[in-house]
């Protein structure tokens, strides 16, 4: 059976209940259904903030997470995956970002989550600035989030 | 050429994006951030880190020695920082 990913790059929210039920309702070959969800903090490096403004590059975000989505199809044995990425402004508590996968067993489910989600950090062209009582900056990367996501490559 | 530029990049050029027609030897990424870098001082400000910046060709992540030729859309943006 050929699965093919969904994935979403949206201003509007989306509802996480919906999505899991999506891809396990009605079926009986998903055994186990992981969802990551990224939600905005109200404080970064213990600032707080009053929202985070994210930018994306149209055409390559779908382009990348697509590319990164079918390399996740094709190491784990997924009966389904949505990824849905937020842009736009979005207020502390609202969601980001949403990963979910199906799988027979969990640990193709977990393994397959956390690979997409190490690699949107830092492939998926999207960058978040930060508004605060000091004005508006531009979040930096972390060199942490370099090193998750080179432990997934192959050698 | 379309050239895109996003978040600081995007801010320190001023434009979001633009057609340039480099010369001929103009060959690389790298090459390409050499030569807008020497237009003015907001191209100077924007690559003046050039081993900071990210490119891509195309919607495809590129390193600074891919070649431009045949290239329809290049893009340069900061380390990325979504998820």
């Amino acid at each position: 059976m050929t699965i093919t990913a969904t994935i979403r790059i949206q201003e509007a929210d989306f509802d996480v209940a919906q999505e899991i039920a999506a891809l396990s309702k009605g079926r009986t070959d998903v055994g186990a259904v992981v969802s990551f969800s990224g939600i905005c903090r109200g404080s970064e490096q213990g600032e707080p903030i009053a929202a985070l403004t994210l930018e994306h590059y149209p055409g390559m975000a779908e382009a990348e997470i697509t590319r990164h989505a079918d390399e996740a199809l094709s190491r784990w044995p997924l009966r389904g995956l949505t990824v849905i990425h937020r842009f736009g402004r979005i207020a502390p508590g609202e969601n980001i970002v949403l990963v979910v996968t199906a799988s027979a067993h969990r640990q193709a489910a977990f393994e397959a989550a956390e690979f997409l989600m190490d690699y949107l950090k830092t492939n998926a062209p999207f960058w978040k600035r930060e508004e605060s009582a000091r004005g508006t900056s531009w979040i930096e990367a972390r060199d942490h989030d370099d090193a998750a996501a080179a432990r997934w490559t192959k050698p | 050429m379309k050239l895109k530029y996003f978040a600081w990049v995007r801010e320190r050029v001023g434009k979001a994006e633009e057609i340039v027609e480099p010369p001929a030897e103009v060959r690389t990424v790298g090459d390409l951030i050499g030569w807008l870098a020497a237009r003015d001082d907001a191209y100077a400000y924007a690559f003046e880190k050039p081993t900071v910046i990210r490119a891509a060709i195309d919607h495809a992540h590129v390193k600074a020695d891919a070649a431009i030729s045949g290239a329809r859309e290049i893009a340069f943006f900061p380390p990325m920082t979504g998820g």
